[in-house]
C-alpha cells in the first residue's frame, strides 16, 4: 500500500492532533481501501509488517515494536509539530477570519474560543448523543482537504475529542466508553493519556478490578508511579486470562486490541469492551490478513 | 444596608462641642459599637466601616466573621491574620477567569496551601471555606480536615488539584460536615472512594454535590448516607448514577429542594418507569433542577411532577430539541432561571418567550461550539422572541452564530432591566449578518439603555465606536470582557475613562497597545485585575506600568516562539502583598 504524499497544505497552524491520525488505516486485513488521512511527515515508516493475524501472546513484543514505530514517526514529525507550535498556540498572530476554511477548522484553532469552561466542554464531548457510523467516513473525506483531524470536529461521534490548547502545549483528551461483560456501569478512559497498550491494559485492569468493591485508591499520579516500575503484564493482555479487551472501530467492527500500531488503534477506536473469554469465541472479531 | 453617612454625621457633629466629654473620638462605648457593627453582613459595607476612622477599624476587625479575598495576590496569609481574628468564614478567589478557557499554564498558581497553614493557626474556629479557581491538594484537605473542628461547609468551585485522597480525609474527619459541594471540576477520574467514608453515624449533610465528578461511587453507600441525613436538602449525584438508583435516593429524600440527576441513559421496565414518575412526584419542594445527562423525550416527562415550583432548570447537559423543551415549560409554571443548550433552536426560545413569563435569566450554550454551520443552533430571532415575552430578562448569556443590531436594539427596549448582558457571536469579528456593519449600535444600545448594567461581554465586529458608547453611558459597570474588538487605543482608553465601578477587565486579541495600558495608570489601584492577551503589549510598555505603579503586580507570560519585546499575556492586579513568592518560571513579575 502506497503512502499518499501530503496533500494537506503547511500553511495551516499546526494540528498536533494530527499526530493521532498518523497511522495508515491499513492493518487489520480490511478488505475496503480507504483514502489514508493527511499527514505531516512523510516516509512515516511501513506499517506492512502489521498486517497478520495476531494474538494475546503476540503482545510483549507487538507494544515494543509498536513503541518503536511511533516513536519513529512521531519523532519524524514533531518537528514539524514544532516549528508551527508558535502559530498555532494561541491567537495572538493569527486572526481569524470568518473567511477562512469552511467548517470548523478556523475556530477550533483559536485558543480559549468560544469562551466555554474546561468543564462544560469536557460535558458536552463525553455525553454527546451517538450518531450511526456513517460519521466517521464522511469526516475522513472532509479532512483530506482542509487539514482537520478525525473526528475533532465532529462532537457527536462516539469518539470524544476534547481539544484544550495550552501555551504551546495541547492537551487533548480522548476519551472513550469501556464497558465490560455483566457490568452495567460503564466507566470513561482517556486514551490520550496512554502511549502503549500495556499502560491501557493495566489502568483498565485496576478500574475493572476495583468497580464490585468501592471506589479506587490509587490516584492517577500514583498509578503513573506504579507504571514506571516492574510489574507483572496486565491480565487484559495475558492470554489465560479469562477477559479479552476488544474495541469498536469507525467501521462498527470489533477488533481484537492490540492488532495494530497504538497510532493506529487511536484514530480508529470508538469504544472499548473487556469481554469474557467464552464469550469471545462466538464473536466473529476481524482478524488481520495475510499472516496466520 | 448602608448605616455610614448617618453615622458619621453624629460623628462630626459631636466633635467640635463634645457635651462636655473630652473624649474625641466615638461616642458609643467599644461594646456598643462592636455590637452594632457585627449586623453587617456585607463586605463592601464593612470595607467603608473600616475607612471611617481608627476605632471604627479596629471595631470592624474585631468583629468581622465572614471574609471574602477576591484575588488571593491581593493581600497575604499574614496580613489578613494579623488584621482579622474571629474568621469563622472565608471565600478566596484565585485565577483569573481566563483560566477556565485553558489560557494559562497548569502551575501558574493559586494554590491554597499557604491560607491553610495560616488559618490552621489563626483561625480554630473556621467553619466554612469557599474556594473557586484555586488549586487544591490533598495535603491542603487533610490539614483542613485535621485543624478545624467546626469546620462545616466546603465549596469548590473550578478548583483542581486533588483526587480521591483528599476528599477522603474530609469525609472522614469532618464530622459536623454539613456542606460539601464541588461544581465545575475538571479532575479526570480521581476515585470515588471518599463517599463511603462518611462515618456511619454522620447524618449532619445538608448539602451534597458531586455532580462534576466523574467517578463512580459506591451507591449503597450514598443511598445509607442519603437515608440518614435527615436534614439533606440538596443532592447533585454524578452522571454514574442510573434513573433508577435516582428514584431510590428520592424515596429517601422527598424533601429536596435543589436535585442533580444522573444519567438518563437506561431502558426502564415500565414498572421502574411509573417507581420514578411517582419519586418525582412525590418532590414537592423542588426549586432547583439540573444533570438530567442524555434526557430524551421518552424520559423527560418523569420530572413533570416534580416541576410546578421550580424556579430554575439546568438543562444545560442535555440536548434537547424544541418540542421537548417547549413540552416541558408547561409544567414549570414559576421558572425564574434556565439554562438550556441551542440544540432547542430559534423555536424551543419562543417556547420560553410565551411560557415563562417571570424569567428573570437565560442562558443559552452552544451544543457544538466548533460548527459554524449557522443552520444550527439559536440566532438573533430566537432571543427576540424571549425579549417579548420575558420582560424581567436581568441576566442573559447567550451563545449565536449570527445577530443583527436591530435585534439587539429592540431586545433591550423590550428587557431594560438587564445588569448581566453576555453577548458570544461565536465566529470572531463577525458583522451584522444583515446590514453587514459593525455591531456597535447593538452594544452602544445595551450601554445606553440598560443603566443597571453591570455586566458586559462583548463580541462580533465592532470599532472604537462600541467603546465610546460604553465610557459615555456604562455607569454602573463593573465587569467587562471584551474579544476580537476595536480599532485602536481609543477603545480602551475611553472604556477606562469613562467607567467609574470598573473593577475586572479582560481583554483578548484586541489591537489595543501601551498608549491604552499606560491611560489607565491611575485606574488599576481601584480594579480587581486587568488581563490581556494577544494585544500590542510590549514589555516596554509593561516595565514602564510596574515602575510607575509599585502597588501593581504586573506579571508577563510570553508565548512560544514570542520575541523579545512583546508581552502576550499580562495580567495586572492591586495587591498590598508585593509580587508573589510562587509564580512559576514562565510568569515574570515585573
Amino acid at each position: 500500500m502506497v503512502m499518499s504524499s501530503e496533500d494537506s497544505s503547511s500553511s495551516y497552524p499546526d494540528e498536533p492532533e494530527l499526530e493521532l491520525g498518523l497511522g495508515l488505516s491499513l492493518g487489520g486485513g480490511k478488505a475496503k481501501a480507504r483514502p489514508p488521512p493527511p499527514e505531516k511527515a512523510a516516509g512515516a515508516g511501513s506499517w506492512d509488517q502489521y498486517a497478520r493475524i495476531l494474538t494475546a501472546k503476540d503482545f510483549p513484543s507487538m507494544v515494543s515494536s509498536t513503541k518503536a514505530s511511533s516513536s519513529s514517526s512521531s519523532s519524524s514529525s514533531s518537528p514539524v509539530a514544532k516549528a508551527n507550535n508558535s502559530n498555532g498556540s494561541c491567537g495572538t498572530k493569527r486572526t481569524a477570519e470568518p473567511s477562512s476554511p469552511p467548517g470548523r477548522s478556523a475556530l477550533s484553532q483559536v485558543v480559549g474560543w468560544p469562551p466555554i469552561r474546561a468543564y462544560r466542554m469536557n460535558s458536552l464531548v463525553n455525553h454527546a448523543k451517538s450518531p450511526a457510523t456513517e460519521e466517521s467516513a464522511s469526516t475522513i473525506d472532509k479532512t483530506k482537504g482542509t487539514n482537520l483531524v478525525l473526528d475533532k470536529t465532529n462532537y457527536s461521534s462516539n469518539r470524544n475529542h476534547n481539544v484544550a490548547k495550552e501555551r504551546g502545549f495541547v492537551k487533548t483528551s480522548l476519551f472513550v466508553k469501556v464497558n465490560m461483560d455483566g457490568i452495567t456501569i460503564g466507566r470513561k478512559v482517556d486514551l490520550s493519556a496512554h502511549s502503549c497498550y500495556e499502560s491501557l491494559a493495566h489502568t483498565l485492569d485496576h478500574m475493572f478490578k476495583l468497580s464490585a468493591a468501592v471506589g479506587a485508591t490509587r490516584s492517577k499520579v500514583e498509578e503513573e508511579v506504579v507504571m514506571g516500575g516492574k510489574r507483572q503484564p496486565p491480565r487484559l493482555l495475558d492470554s489465560s486470562s479469562d477477559f479479552v479487551l476488544t474495541y469498536e472501530d469507525k467501521e462498527g467492527d470489533w477488533m481484537l486490541v492490540g492488532d495494530v500500531p497504538w497510532e493506529m488503534f487511536l484514530s480508529s477506536v470508538r469504544r472499548l469492551r473487556i469481554r469474557r473469554t467464552a464469550e469471545v469465541n462466538g464473536l466473529s472479531l476481524m482478524k488481520g490478513t495475510g499472516n496466520s | 444596608m448602608d448605616p455610614d453617612p448617618k453615622k458619621s454625621k453624629v460623628l462630626t457633629s459631636n466633635l467640635p462641642n463634645s457635651n462636655g466629654s473630652s473624649h474625641p473620638h466615638s461616642p458609643f462605648p467599644d461594646e456598643v459599637l462592636e455590637k452594632v457593627l457585627s449586623l453587617i453582613d456585607s463586605h463592601k459595607d464593612r470595607n467603608s466601616v473600616s475607612l471611617v476612622c481608627k476605632d471604627w477599624y479596629n471595631a470592624e476587625r474585631w468583629t468581622r466573621s465572614n471574609l471574602f479575598i477576591g484575588n488571593c495576590y491581593s493581600v497575604s496569609p499574614e496580613i489578613v491574620a494579623r488584621r482579622f481574628t474571629k474568621i469563622k468564614s472565608v471565600t478566596l478567589k484565585g485565577k483569573p477567569r481566563f483560566s477556565d478557557f485553558n489560557m494559562l499554564p497548569r502551575d501558574w498558581g493559586a494554590n491554597v496551601h499557604s491560607w491553610m497553614v495560616t488559618f490552621a493557626k489563626a483561625y480554630p474556629f473556621l467553619e466554612e471555606l469557599r474556594l473557586k479557581r484555586m488549586r487544591v491538594s490533598d495535603q491542603s484537605m487533610e490539614l483542613l480536615a485535621k485543624s478545624f473542628p467546626h469546620f462545616r461547609a466546603l465549596s469548590l468551585s473550578s478548583c483542581d488539584g486533588f483526587t480521591d485522597d483528599g476528599l477522603k480525609a474530609i469525609t472522614t474527619h469532618c464530622g459536623n460536615l454539613t456542606e460539601l459541594d464541588i461544581q465545575d471540576s475538571v479532575t479526570a477520574d480521581i476515585g470515588g472512594g471518599w463517599l463511603s467514608c462518611f462515618p456511619e453515624n454522620f447524618s449532619s449533610l445538608e448539602i451534597l454535590n458531586f455532580s462534576s465528578l466523574s467517578s463512580e461511587v459506591s451507591f449503597e453507600a450514598l443511598e445509607r448516607l442519603v437515608s440518614r441525613c435527615r436534614s439533606l436538602r440538596v443532592l447533585k449525584v454524578n452522571d454514574i448514577i442510573t434513573l433508577d438508583q435516582l428514584q431510590r435516593l428520592l424515596v429517601h429524600a422527598p424533601l429536596l429542594t435543589e436535585l442533580g440527576t444522573g444519567s438518563f441513559l437506561q431502558e426502564l421496565t415500565p414498572r421502574q418507569y411509573e417507581d420514578i414518575e411517582s419519586a418525582f412526584g412525590n418532590c414537592k419542594n423542588l426549586r432547583v433542577l439540573s444533570g438530567l445527562w442524555d434526557a430524551t423525550s421518552f424520559y423527560i416527562p418523569v420530572l413533570y411532577g416534580a416541576c410546578s415550583g421550580l424556579t430554575f432548570l439546568n438543562m444545560s447537559d442535555t440536548v434537547l430539541q424544541s418540542g421537548e423543551l417547549a413540552k416541558l415549560l408547561a409544567h414549570c409554571p414559576n421558572l425564574r432561571r434556565l439554562w438550556v443548550t441551542d440544540s432547542v433552536g430559534d423555536k424551543g426560545l419562543e417556547a420560553v418567550g410565551s411560557s415563562c413569563p417571570l424569567l428573570e435569566e437565560l442562558r443559552v450554550f452552544p451544543a457544538d461550539p466548533y460548527d459554524l454551520d449557522h443552520r444550527h443552533g439559536v440566532t438573533e430571532l430566537g432571543f427576540l422572541a424571549v425579549s417579548r415575552g420575558c420582560r424581567k430578562l436581568r441576566y442573559v448569556l447567550y451563545f449565536c452564530r449570527r445577530m443583527t443590531n436591530a435585534a439587539v436594539v429592540t431586545i433591550v427596549q423590550n428587557c431594560p432591566d438587564f445588569t448581566h448582558f453576555r453577548l458570544c457571536i461565536m465566529n470572531p469579528r463577525q458583522p451584522d449578518y444583515l446590514t453587514n456593519e459593525p455591531m456597535d449600535e447593538a452594544f452602544g444600545a445595551v450601554a445606553k439603555t440598560c443603566t443597571k448594567l453591570q455586566r458586559l461581554s462583548v463580541s462580533g465586529l465592532l470599532t472604537d465606536t462600541t467603546f465610546e458608547y460604553i465610557g459615555k453611558y456604562a455607569k454602573n459597570l463593573e465587569t467587562l470582557s471584551v474579544a476580537f474588538a476595536g480599532s485602536s487605543d481609543r477603545g480602551m482608553q475611553c472604556v477606562l475613562e469613562g467607567c467609574p465601578k470598573l473593577r475586572k477587565l479582560e481583554i483578548r486579541d484586541c489591537p489595543f497597545g501601551n498608549a491604552a495600558l499606560l491611560s489607565g495608570l491611575k485606574k488599576y489601584e481601584m480594579m480587581r485585575s486587568l488581563w490581556m492577551s494577544a494585544c500590542n503589549l510590549t514589555m516596554k510598555g509593561c516595565r514602564l506600568l510596574a515602575r510607575e505603579m509599585p502597588r501593581l503586580n504586573v506579571e508577563v507570560i510570553k508565548d512560544e516562539g514570542s520575541d523579545e519585546i512583546q508581552a502576550d499575556k499580562v495580567y495586572v492586579y492591586r495587591s498590598v502583598a508585593g509580587p508573589r513568592q510562587d509564580a512559576p518560571p514562565i510568569v515574570l513579575t515585573l
